[in-house]
């Protein structure tokens, strides 16, 4: 498990603004940009070849506001890895990685529905949890957890 | 009253080909989950589909964040409610690894157990339903009904059939009643009586090999690059399982073998299910033997809840206890992906911290929700009718798909 590690490290370490290891996965820190360079070199070189997830993490009053968060599993070495990028909440965009992953179409979408985050490249956004005139993204904590918006009325 | 459409199709019928737009579901009798599949046809065949879930969407996460660590044990198990204790254990691990806690030989042994066990169960809803849904109402009797011998069994360990609440941070709600062991062997016999005659029913069955042989094919690499973990992704021959790529809980110390197959289509899906039902009766027998004594919860007041009859005879016991209900369990900052083998494939928690009594960030990797994204490469270029089989050999969860 170190092994692979340490060759990340040292290979993707100058991209990164950090690489960490803790819980048995590597967490890389990257600037958006470097974002789809670092995915294919991950999947073409390093053999991770499941892309198992992303998500967001919202953090209001810090700037860049959200974290989006990607796992990655090699079923060659058996590791994980996570990679962050932070993105402001006016340009809350990133790039998609459909043209590598399948997986990601429908994670991606996911993602977009919850927080708003938007993949550049991702063909269908369209919501997939959500329906379709659902205003706003929930899992933002600026959305309050009783707000409801029903696509049925209530029988008063 | 007019009720807007909650989706939108990817495409419409058109003009210029004679393709029929069929819809089906979301709430369709042949189909055991809340699923809508907005198929194209030419003639019989699916030329293009397009998948909608989210019609058991609950908030599951946004709930979550307004909960103590502790209360969202019910939570997850509704994720998977045909397994329910391994979201338990797999949430429990993700929160005792922020923790720092080492669980007790006990229960890591005892969490193995009832994880194998949960699998059977699993499994069994899921070859029964789609046998089922094919017309073999036998085979689907026999199997739900050592399913409901697991599910009466574990309701006297846990109390409930379905939903347990029986992990806890740290540890299990309780331990084994007496005599659960003796019965689990009797049930375990029971299973390979009825096992043998699904085998003897469906394996040569020509109606049933008809009806999934070559159907809903997909290859390794393709698996993979849609996120298919767990018998999918085995039934395309490869090998790969956590419970032996990244042990967990007890695995590194049993002797079992991860079944595969060969054409990655709906029958190689059925019979690596039943193989897999084979290799956990196989661990289960190893963990009943292995099964040490001692306490089952680990001694830190961090998490584990003080003995009733302290909270109610000394102070310290008291505070505890109330700490523990009120702000919940401190669990340091930082943040972590746990994921188990789950029936369905990787099952993973990502959490995110901030020192809180409540999580900040609760995040699960639902296998179901993955599989209904690369579904539509099961169901292009199959018959109408095929939706059914491919469908059912998914075992799509709506509580985990949807969360």
């Amino acid at each position: 498990m170190a092994a692979i590690f340490d060759t990340l490290q040292q290979a993707l370490g100058a991209q990164a603004l950090d690489a960490t290891v803790a819980h048995s996965t590597l967490a890389l820190r990257l600037a958006p940009t470097e974002l789809l360079g670092t995915a294919k070199r991950l999947k073409s070189e390093f053999a991770f070849d499941l892309f198992l997830d992303v998500t967001a993490v919202d953090w209001p009053g810090q700037q860049p506001r959200f974290e989006v968060v990607y796992h990655f599993y090699s079923t060659t070495h058996h590791v994980r890895v996570r990679v962050k990028t932070r993105v402001p909440e006016e340009d809350p965009g990133v790039d998609s990685l459909v043209a590598l992953y399948g997986s990601a179409h429908f994670m991606e979408r996911e993602c977009h529905d919850m927080y708003g985050i938007v993949f550049r490249g991702n063909p269908d956004l369209r919501p997939i949890l959500l329906y379709e005139g659902f205003v706003g993204h929930p899992l933002r904590k600026d959305y309050p957890k009783e707000r409801e918006q029903p696509l049925v009325r209530y029988r008063t | 009253m007019i009720i807007p459409s909650p989706v939108r199709p990817a495409f419409e019928a058109s003009d210029r080909d004679d393709a029929v737009i069929v819809n089906i579901g979301p709430s369709h009798p042949a189909t055991h989950g809340t699923l809508q599949v907005i198929a194209a046809l030419d003639g019989e065949k699916v030329k293009r589909v397009d998948v909608h879930c989210g019609y058991l969407h609950r908030g599951f996460e946004k709930e979550c964040e307004a909960h103590t660590w502790h209360n969202l044990i019910p939570y997850v198990d509704r994720l998977n409610y045909c397994s329910a204790l391994i979201n338990d254990f797999a949430y429990c691990e993700a929160v005792e690894r922020l923790m720092d806690i080492e669980i007790t030989p006990r229960c890591r042994y005892l969490r193995t157990l009832l994880s194998e066990y949960s699998r059977i169960a699993d499994h069994l809803t899921c070859i029964a339903a789609s046998l089922m849904e094919m017309g073999a109402m036998t085979a689907f009797l026999y199997l739900v009904m050592v399913r409901d011998y697991i599910y009466e069994h574990l309701a006297g360990l846990t109390g409930a059939r379905v939903t347990y609440t029986y992990g806890r941070i740290g540890g299990l709600a309780r331990d084994l009643p007496e005599g659960w062991l003796e019965r689990l062997d009797e049930i375990l016999e029971q299973y390979e009586v009825f096992v043998a005659r699904i085998h003897g029913l469906m394996d040569r069955n020509r109606i049933f090999i008809d009806r999934t042989r070559n159907v809903g094919v997909i290859a390794t690499a393709d698996a993979i690059n849609w996120g298919f973990t767990g018998p999918i992704l085995r039934s395309t021959g490869a090998p790969r399982d956590l419970r032996k790529d990244t042990p967990y809980l007890a695995y590194g110390e049993l002797d079992f073998e991860v079944p595969v197959g060969i054409n990655g289509d709906n029958y190689d899906r059925y019979y690596v299910r039943m193989r897999e039902m084979d290799e956990s009766v196989h661990m289960i027998r190893q963990l009943m033997e292995m099964l040490p004594g001692g306490p089952i919860n680990v001694d830190d007041r961090r998490c584990t809840f003080p003995e009733k009859h302290l909270v109610y005879s000394e102070i310290e016991s008291l505070i505890n206890h109330f700490k523990l209900i009120i702000d919940g369990p401190r669990v340091p900052a930082g943040e972590v992906y746990a994921a188990h083998e789950a029936p369905n494939g990787e099952l993973g928690f990502y959490l995110v911290s901030t020192g809180d009594g409540t999580p900040y960030k609760m995040h699960v990797r639902s296998p179901s929700f993955v599989h209904m994204g690369g579904l539509a490469r099961l169901l292009e270029g199959y018959q109408l009718a095929d939706i059914i089989p491919t469908f059912g050999s998914v075992n799509m969860i709506g509580g985990e798909c949807d969360r």
